[in-house]
């Protein structure tokens, strides 16, 4: 081995510490990126394989009752590959042990034959027997949160009669990956799960024979969905169909692309933010370590190595960090990211899971680590490198410092050892700012990880606790007078009830139009209110409409404007309505009217679609107990359930991310601490070492090098604020989804804790340094130069 | 070796130091068995080549280095067995520094230079006074880069006596300077040592700086192998090299 080779050897060994949270840092950027989009690619692939291998459909319709034969007109529409037709109806379902009513959606399948299309994937049993008696496949969740297995029964109310179910086995379907109840704002496998029964079972107990109620159909590729809705929404109209819909709109495609957006939010923004902000950190850091090297090069050259030379030996050096950076970071993030994948696909329970690897990803994420390591050691190098020898082997001459603030004159008044530190602050601008920067953004990286709890509280607070007030909602079979809400106000515990109809509408403006629920409400409500964007309650105005802001953007409306609301029930009514006011809203497309209004629109009488209720918590037993005979009601949102999925779901979703993420930024902030006041160490070393033979104490000397850090760190925090708004504001962007706006809120706490994170780093590298002060050789600074 | 009138002026007191240096497995007796006085006011230039020891013995009568074995005492304190934070007050207190290659702090003038020790000193003198002394009155705004080397020793001197110590300890003040420059900064310490009456132990390779002193002492071998007095003492101006 080379004599050059070993002294890079040997000085790895000697700076260790320092070389491996250098690498550390370099290693959190590329897993950050590895991680994050790799399970997000990973993800997006499981899903559109599990979507083709069960033949998920592309557009959804429901009607009341249509001939099975419409199912071949269907087929002749241009683009339509495949149909499938079946009856779907939801039921209220009677568990065991399960105090609150549940509710199951009871889906037929074929007889004689696999579905077409929704194919399910049996994941135990078998499919039920046509010819058996009541037999039944449950969705897996369900079954699961009941321990339900094959042999097992579950009671249902179908159409009015309570029938005993036998589940023959368990299942899986992409229809259903998240299943939702109608009205409920969250998934809850307790309370709502997927019933397959043979299609002859249930024609017959909904008097359906030879009929259906809903129906799939697969696209050829390429074809205009918009073209085959209109179409089959003429083909529906007569047999009361409420509006075909694209996968955008079919309710669990909708919530896992809004979690999966969400993912890929996190996965594009922010690693490549670590990515740059551990390639910069590492480009200071280097490059201030090789300039300490100094003398070296200047003997090197002296010796008749030539600066090519030097320079590769340099590169030798950080190119053995930055790889073991680059493989940590490779290993770390493809763990990280298989650990990752597997936690969401068993959230979302895909039957199966492809890991995706793209070689692009390790590739930049290399390169740019690599490159980044390589100019930082490059420059430095440089700097040295045109030196003549016999100048570089010499200390550098002593810095040129100017006083501070011009003539004034402060000594006297100030303390020399705070003079002294805030001339090398300002002596080396370029190096106090890099400083600066590098630890804002170690800051700024932590708000950008941990900002998201508090616009989750928000959220919650928002939705839960100021718009939706009420304790549970009654969702009705069918619409019904208003004569309903006063039996509901009898039954017990109801403490208040507020009626609500609920219409599907297709709203237009020009060509923007969107199919989604038009809510009516009575003027004053209280328990379920809209907000404005102030968050004061918004009285439903006598005329227009009340549509949240997500909707105004999507259909580019202000208030004041008229859009078109085509009502997809009914008569089918098309009215020009102006949009009184725009609101605050965070979960789902939604748009409210007055409920009067609505109902001498509709011209149906005073019709109501639920009820929402204030609930005695004491009575809440009898009132389930009164609601489970109440065969008018198909389920039961209950608000504190919903609460409870939203912070399981998507609070945990976030959950899981934020901890990899804040975990990696922790590292990438004390390596950067950690090597800043190591670095400033080996600069001011010998100065210090002086001053401890003038009769300095440790402590009078570890307070000029420690004071500097601590205002480099402080100077850092409220710039790392900043930065980490703008982070958090670009990820907020990334969230936005139809179904999830997410607001900006970013609460003191983050701030804190972030600060807080970088200032123990500060703290533990800080005790670092001062021991290594300490143990400063006195004895050194008298007879060497450097 | 000279015996001293009175043992009130005797500043060190040495006897029996031993350092021995273990590196690895091998042993460097640094110093064997030094006795060594030093009387109040005294200038002593300590000669010797390169190992002999000397520096070992400024180090560890300056409160830098422990001994092996033997006793130094600084008037009535004991050097040796001292822990660190006595040795630190020890220094603080009653020793001056100069070093061959200055060591000033580059991002203080001067004056703050000078400051900087008189901040942590109990009696000491103005800084303006501590420069006037080694002829620097007009630089005390310059920041060290703004300095020849000899004014920079310089600065370096007034900041080891600023602090009126009672001991001023020189390894080889003049040792990067030019002979010019050399002997402008030797002005300057004999001219503090003589007015401070500082007891002043200069470490040099220059044999041509024998003449100013009271004492010079020879070390060898880790021990005090010759030591002669001066009869008359010369100006720093009168010798060359």
């Amino acid at each position: 081995m080379r004599a050059l080779d070993i002294k890079l050897l040997r000085d790895l060994r000697r700076m260790w510490v320092q070389a491996l949270a250098i690498a550390l840092v370099m290693a959190s950027g590329v897993a950050t990126l590895i991680l994050g989009v790799g399970a997000d690619d990973s993800l997006s692939t499981t899903r559109a394989k599990y979507y083709e291998s069960n033949r998920f459909a592309d557009v959804f319709a429901t009607v009341t009752r249509a001939p099975n034969g419409l199912a071949q007109e269907a087929a002749r529409i241009d683009g339509v590959a495949a149909v499938e037709t079946r009856i779907v109806k939801i039921a209220m379902a009677d568990i065991d042990g399960m105090s609150e009513p549940g509710s199951v959606l009871l889906v037929s399948i074929p007889d004689f034959h696999e579905p077409v299309l929704n194919q399910i994937h049996l994941r135990s049993g078998r499919p039920p027997d046509p010819a058996g008696r009541d037999e039944t496949v449950a969705s897996e969740g369900f079954a699961r949160a009941h321990r339900l297995t094959a042999g097992s029964s579950i009671r249902v109310l179908i159409n009015g009669r309570k029938r005993d179910l036998k589940i023959t086995g368990t299942a899986l379907s992409p229809e259903f990956i998240y299943a939702l109840g109608p009205g409920d704002l969250m998934p809850d496998e307790r309370r709502f799960g997927v019933l397959w029964l043979p299609e002859r079972m249930l024609a017959a107990a909904y008097d359906l024979d030879g009929a259906f109620s809903s129906l799939s159909l697969k696209l050829v590729p390429g074809t205009s969905q918009p073209q085959v809705i209109e179409q089959l929404d003429r083909l529906l109209l007569r047999y009361g169909g409420l509006g075909a819909f694209g996968r955008k709109d079919q309710i669990s495609h909708a919530f896992l692309d809004a979690e999966l957006q969400q993912l890929k939010a996190m996965s594009r923004v922010l690693p490549p933010i670590f990515l740059v902000v551990a390639a910069f950190l590492v480009n200071m850091t280097l490059s201030r370590l090789i300039a300490l090297e100094r003398e070296q090069i200047g003997l090197l050259k002296a010796m008749g190595y030539s600066s090519a030379a030097v320079a590769r030996h340099y590169l030798g050096f950080v190119s053995l960090i930055a790889v073991a950076g680059i493989v940590i970071g490779i290993v770390a993030g493809s763990w990280l990211g298989m650990g990752m994948t597997t936690l969401y696909a068993r959230f979302f329970s895909f039957p199966f899971l492809v890991f995706s690897r793209n070689p692009w990803i390790y590739l930049i994420a290399a390169a740019v680590t690599y490159g980044a390591a390589v100019i930082g050691a490059l420059n430095a190098v440089r700097d040295v490198a045109w030196l003549s020898p016999a100048v570089a082997m010499s200390p550098p001459a002593p810095q040129r410092y100017h006083r501070a603030l011009g003539s004034i004159d402060l000594s006297g008044y100030v303390r020399q050892s705070y003079i002294i530190v805030m001339r090398h602050l300002t002596h080396w601008p370029w190096r106090t700012a890099s400083g600066v920067l590098g630890m804002a953004l170690a800051v700024a990286i932590l708000v950008g990880s941990l900002w998201s709890f508090g616009s989750i509280d928000h959220m919650i607070d928002i939705t839960f606790h100021r718009s939706d007030r009420q304790d549970a909602s009654i969702n009705f079979t069918e619409p019904r007078r208003i004569g309903a809400l006063y039996e509901i106000r009898r039954l017990p515990g109801v403490m208040a009830a507020e009626p609500y109809r609920a219409v599907a509408v297709k709203l237009k403006n020009g060509h923007a139009e969107r199919r989604l629920t038009l809510i009516g409400k009575p003027a004053g409500a209280t328990l379920s209110r809209v907000l404005s964007a102030d968050l004061k309650p918004v009285m439903m105005p006598d005329k227009g409409l009340v549509i949240s802001q997500a909707v105004a953007d999507i259909l580019g409306l202000h208030r004041g404007d008229l859009l078109e609301v085509e009502i997809m029930e009914g008569r089918r009514q098309k009215t020009l309505q102006p949009v009184s006011a725009v609101v605050t809203g965070y979960i789902g497309l939604t748009s409210f009217m007055d409920l009067e209004t609505m109902n001498s629109m509709l011209g149906e009488g005073s019709v109501i679609s639920g009820v929402h209720l204030a609930v005695d918590p004491l009575q809440r037993i009898d009132l389930f107990a009164a609601l489970k005979a109440t065969p008018t009601a198909n389920f039961i949102a209950l608000q504190y359930v919903a609460l409870q999925r939203f912070r399981d779901t998507l609070a945990q979703n976030i959950t899981i991310m934020v901890t990899v993420y804040a975990s990696l930024a922790s590292i990438i902030a004390f390596g950067v601490v950690y090597n800043f006041a190591r670095i400033s160490l080996s600069e001011q070393g010998r100065e210090m070492a002086s001053l401890r033979v003038l009769g300095f104490t440790r402590g009078e000397v570890s307070g000029l090098l420690l004071g500097e850090l601590a205002v480099v760190v402080i100077v850092a925090q409220p710039l790392g604020w900043l930065i980490g708004y703008g982070f958090a504001w670009a990820m907020v962007k990334g969230f936005t989804s139809e179904l999830y706006r997410v607001p900006l809120v970013i609460n003191s706490e983050v701030y804190a804790w972030s600060s807080l994170i970088i200032l123990t780093a500060a703290i533990a590298s800080g005790l670092v340094v001062r021991r290594r002060i300490d143990r400063l050789d006195l004895i050194e600074v008298l007879k060497t130069r450097e | 070796m000279v015996e001293l009138a009175a043992a009130a002026k005797t500043v060190f007191r040495i006897r029996g130091l031993c350092k021995t240096y273990r590196s690895g497995e091998v042993e460097v007796q640094a110093l064997r068995s030094v006795d060594f006085d030093a009387a109040e006011g005294e200038f002593i230039v300590i000669l010797g080549p390169s190992g002999s020891g000397k520096s070992t013995f400024l180090n560890i009568i300056g409160g830098l280095d422990s001994a092996t074995a033997g006793e130094a005492w600084f008037r009535d304190h004991a050097l040796t067995g001292q822990g660190e934070t006595a040795l630190t007050q020890y220094r603080r207190d009653h020793v001056g520094f100069i070093f061959q290659f200055y060591n000033l702090v580059p991002s203080l003038t001067a004056r703050e230079n000078v400051q900087l020790v008189t901040e942590i000193s109990r009696h000491p003198m103005k800084p303006q006074e501590a420069l006037a002394l080694v002829g620097l009155e007009n630089r005390m705004d310059h920041f060290p880069a703004q300095l020849s080397g000899g004014e920079q020793q310089r600065v370096a001197i007034a900041r080891a006596i600023a602090k009126r110590p009672d001991v001023l300890l020189c390894d080889e003040p003049t040792g990067a300077l030019d002979s010019r420059t050399g002997i402008k900064v030797l002005e300057a310490l004999t001219r503090v040592s003589a007015e401070t009456g500082a007891t002043t132990l200069v470490i040099t390779h220059n044999a041509a700086i024998r003449e100013i002193a009271d004492r010079v002492v020879n070390f060898a071998n880790g021990t005090i192998a010759s030591e002669q007095r001066n009869p008359v003492r010369k100006a720093a101006s009168e010798v060359s090299w």
